[in-house]
């Protein structure tokens, strides 16, 4: 007979559905080394844990190239959807409309995002798909070893000293343009700003976009290019310090009035805004578009919530008047109209 | 008739049709050809329909084409009726009364008439008139529609009803049929009925009064009708969709399948929306291109919904990449495919059968396609719900191969069945079924027959997630390069295709009244001239041949067995290339030599005159050899 007690174990920590962050992970990436991918990857798996989200209920969507890998580093537990290169946007699309209640997360890189599907991701962004759609930027084609993207500022090399001559494509403004209600910009290595923007993302109902200025460690990574580490560290220039308050939890006493600007999103959780420095206000779309023009005259890469509508407006699903049950789920009854329907048809077309 | 036709004259000069066709001057009854030559964007769509229909409603059957341009309004059109009571009312080339209407195209239509033609002449084209051979009626349309619609915005609309009392009197059709036919074809538009009505009483009332009874053709009551329905097949394919369980039907526009997008729309939101809350069990989405249509069907069909597009051919050269994804990453899709020429804008308006090689190996790589290829509408409704459903079963894309013929033109069709069985939903394992198993491996053939089990997203069960990449993978769908897992799989796909083989629609024959050693092989549209040919070359010439359709590829038991038991076999193509030829014979080397190919490909529909003048110069160069 015993009487002793177990001995005491830490438990790890689990979020409000009582998984530990581990059961949002992923295999292992076979990335390069200090890809900025990966930390990106890291950040996904730290929000989606925090934000409680149902590790089974996740869509993972991607199209083709580097970044397109990584949807296979997180959420083990759900379904994941390495396409086609540049179709991640119509395919999740498609993939959200049979099943709305999956948590759709796409990520895609600047080839499949700002090239060649430039068409299909704006028309998601119109259609206000509600997608989590990160854009790992690289401004360069990594899978092939390193060809220029289109989102390459103008003037920066490759290794071999080839020059880009072209203006980029700025994902963030396109987005805004597209009437896009959530729309951020980030860097890999800013670890705090950055989950706080993928959480936020994750409770905003609509198309969120999340450009995150990603280094090539392998190919784009030198003095000559604007999306080295180097370039990134020098002139990133963070609109706020945030924080992301979940529903349920008290706003956090250090944010000084004055200083802290709340958005609240649709599930009541709130995006609390920090000001360093500047006046910036989110909810206004010609501030939005204006300061992205500043800031690829000035050279300066500005990092935070560029912008946020103050009305959300209906998402796919509800323009499309869906029924609550997902498609994908429902019974043939509701599939398939009565065999008199049939009779009804013939005779109209007598 | 030969501009319109496409014919040159040389071609015209050794056309058998007159040959086989009675003497001219023995009074044919429920046998002639009604031609409509008029300016698009006039509205004759709804005169023509109407005269078309009092037709039927005598119970006398008809076949309708309308030949039109790819253009809004103002370039020439043709609306062409075959009455036939034999059934054969597939396209004829000859026309015994025309209808000139059109400026534009008067002076080439009159030019190619065969001599004695009857003729409904708009009196302000009579200058066009330069040949004698013809029994003409000129009539006085513009005084004719003053009198009847005195609004002149509404004349050239109503002026077409006129011609259609004169066409009725000419042809004897009654009246009262005309009226009912109005009254449906305007049934949205309860203003407009009496108003069409009164239009073609004066065209009818002057017919009378100045047209003296001919007794070239007529129309006389039958009871050959009965039941049957009058509908495009892009409508019924919709129906078809909408009783297969579609769940995302998205699209992007072209001719010839828009108007099966738009059908379908109508339909779902009358009869596909929850009745209780009024919401939609479906999602319509208009793409911004094909590649996005195709994306969000593979998405859609991923995340477990029955989808499915419907384009033409410059949309499945665009849903090439997606379609391989499609068949290698095993996700259930469907294509229709309503055919027009090409290659390139080719002609968008005009019908082919040019897809089929492409549409059965669409992608890169080894690749190849389940197609499904009605012939009427009733098919074109029955084979949406079997495409939906084989897309399931068998986890991949499946087409099915309809064309503009079919898709856009009215056709006289038996009705429409209630389906018999219930959705096919595939082999999809749930949580509860995965606890039941100790391994779930996505690409691993388990049953025998080379489909694997699927499991959907959201799935709750920590077995199910599996990651889809069209990248190498193995049987448990993880990442692979090794040339095992490679072969190993499209091997297996190879197998699934074989499976598929037992699955689809039979091919059906119809043997000759007579023993032969000759077959001859029609698919979807040719269905119809085809047989009109073998009928008319067995009474006209002796000539006796065993009948099948195809109805799928790839090509059941019986479809390969059908040729192996035929010394010859004439397949009839709608293209140049003799594309399902090329199929059989590349998988069916051992009865290769035996496939002779009748092809047409000048954009027109089919007609049984091409097949029989093909058939007996190749059976002549037959005898010629030992």
């Amino acid at each position: 007979m015993s009487t002793q007690q177990p001995a005491p174990t830490r438990s790890p920590a689990t979020n409000r559905i009582g998984y530990e962050q581990n059961v949002y992970k992923g295999a292992t990436s076979t990335l390069c080394a200090g890809c900025g991918h990966d930390s990106i990857t890291a950040q996904l798996v730290r929000a989606l844990w925090e934000c409680n989200v149902d590790p089974y209920g996740i869509a993972k969507m991607s199209g083709i190239g580097c970044s397109s890998k990584t949807t296979a580093y997180f959420a083990s537990l759900s379904h994941g959807f390495n396409g086609v290169h540049g179709r991640a946007a119509a395919i999740a699309t498609g993939s959200f409309v049979a099943n709305r209640k999956l948590l759709h997360v796409a990520v895609s890189g600047d080839g499949d995002t700002a090239s060649i599907g430039l068409g299909n991701f704006l028309h998601m962004v119109r259609r206000n798909v509600p997608i989590v759609y990160v854009i790992e930027n690289n401004g360069v084609y990594g899978l092939t070893k390193g060809q220029f993207s289109a989102t390459a500022d103008k003037g920066s090399t490759l290794k071999d000293g080839l020059r880009n001559d072209l203006e980029p494509v700025d994902c963030c403004a396109l987005a805004i343009e597209m009437g896009c209600e959530y729309v951020a910009r980030s860097f890999s290595g800013d670890v705090k700003q950055l989950v706080a923007l993928l959480k936020g993302a994750i409770a905003h109902r609509g198309t969120a976009v999340i450009d995150v200025v990603s280094p090539c460690v392998t190919f784009n990574n030198h003095e000559g290019s604007t999306k080295s580490l180097k370039f990134a560290r020098e002139h990133e220039e963070p609109l706020h310090e945030i924080g992301f308050v979940p529903y349920y939890e008290e706003i956090r006493v250090d944010y000084e009035p004055g200083t802290v600007q709340e958005i609240i999103l649709h599930d009541g959780s709130r995006l609390v805004l920090k000001k360093l420095g500047n006046d910036y206000d989110p909810t206004s779309r010609e501030a939005a578009l204006v300061l992205l023009e500043q800031a690829r005259r000035e050279k300066h890469f500005i990092t935070g919530l560029i912008y946020r509508a103050p009305e959300p407006s209906p998402a796919f699903d509800e323009q499309l008047e869906l029924v609550e049950t997902p498609l994908a789920h429902l019974p043939d009854e509701f599939l398939r109209p009565n065999p008199e329907v049939v009779e009804q048809l013939n005779q109209l077309w007598r | 008739m030969d501009d319109h036709l496409g014919l040159s004259s040389q071609q015209q000069a050794t056309l058998p049709v007159g040959a086989i066709a009675e003497e001219r001057n023995v009074p044919r009854v429920n046998d002639l050809v009604i031609c409509v030559a008029t300016s698009n964007g006039t509205g004759s769509i709804s005169a023509n329909l109407v005269l078309a229909r009092s037709i039927l409603q005598m119970g006398v059957p008809i076949g309708t084409k309308n030949l039109f341009p790819s253009n809004i309004q103002g370039l020439p059109t043709w609306f062409t009726i075959r009455v036939n009571e034999q059934g054969w009312v597939a396209n004829r080339r000859d026309v015994d009364l025309f209808v000139a209407m059109n400026r534009e195209s008067v002076f080439e239509d009159l030019a190619g008439l065969r001599p004695g033609t009857l003729v409904v002449l708009n009196a302000e084209l009579a200058d066009a008139l330069q040949r004698d051979d013809l029994i003409v009626y000129t009539v006085p349309f513009t005084q004719l529609v003053g009198d009847v619609c005195p609004e002149p915005k509404l004349r050239r609309l109503v002026v077409n009803m006129i011609y259609v009392g004169v066409v009725a009197v000419v042809l004897g059709i009654e009246l009262e049929e005309v009226e009912a036919a109005i009254e449906k074809q305007f049934a949205q538009k309860p203003k407009a009925i009496e108003l069409n009505k009164s239009a073609a009483r004066a065209g009818a009332q002057w017919a009378r009064e100045h047209i003296p009874p001919q007794d070239f053709v007529r129309i006389e009551r039958r009871n050959l009708t009965t039941n049957k329905i009058f509908v495009e097949g892009n409508t019924a394919s919709a129906a078809g969709l909408m009783f297969g369980g579609i769940q995302v039907f998205a699209w992007y526009p072209i001719t010839p399948s828009s108007s099966l997008a738009e059908a379908l729309t109508d339909l779902m939101a009358t009869w596909r929306r929850d009745p209780v809350t009024g919401k939609a069990t479906y999602a319509i989405i208009q793409a911004e291109d094909e590649l996005a249509a195709m994306g969000m069907v593979v998405g859609a069909g991923w995340a477990g919904a029955r989808a499915a597009t419907a384009t033409s051919g410059p949309g499945i050269s665009l849903m090439a990449e997606l379609a391989g994804l499609s068949y290698f990453t095993e996700i259930p899709a469907v294509i229709i495919d309503v055919q027009r020429v090409g290659p390139s804008t080719g002609l968008p308006t005009r019908t082919s059968q040019g897809d089929m090689l492409k549409a059965y190996h669409l992608s890169h790589g080894d690749c190849k396609h389940v197609l499904l290829i009605p012939a009427n509408p009733k098919e074109a409704f029955e084979f949406s719900m079997t495409a939906l459903d084989l897309a399931q079963r068998l986890q991949t894309l499946v087409f099915v191969m309809s064309d503009l013929d079919l898709g856009m033109n009215y056709w006289l069709s038996d009705p429409l069945e209630p389906p018999t069985q219930p959705l096919d939903r595939g082999k999809v394992l749930t949580a509860e079924e995965l606890d039941q198993i100790t391994e779930f491996a996505r690409y691993r053939d388990v049953d025998g027959d080379a489909i694997p089990y699927r499991t959907l997203p959201g799935t709750r069960h920590p077995r199910a997630p599996f990651f889809t990449q069209g990248a190498g993978h193995d049987d448990r769908a993880k990442r692979s390069e090794k040339p095992e897992d490679w072969a190993g799989n499209l091997e297996r796909l190879a197998r699934k295709h074989e499976t598929a083989r037992t699955l689809v629609p039979e091919s059906l024959v119809e043997l000759a009244t007579k023993p032969t050693r000759v077959g001859v092989i029609a698919y979807g549209t040719s269905d119809l001239p085809t047989r009109e040919a073998l009928a008319r070359l067995a009474t006209a010439h002796e000539w006796h041949a065993d009948y099948l359709r195809l109805r799928a590829l790839p090509a059941t038991a019986k479809t390969v067995e059908f040729i192996e038991q035929h010394d010859r076999v004439y397949l009839v193509e709608q293209n140049r290339d003799a594309q399902v030829a090329a199929i059989l014979r590349a998988e069916h080397p051992h009865i290769a030599s035996r496939i002779r190919s009748i092809l047409h490909f000048n954009g027109q529909p089919l007609d049984a005159a091409t097949v029989i003048e093909q058939l007996l110069t190749l059976e002549e160069s037959e005898e010629e050899q030992p």
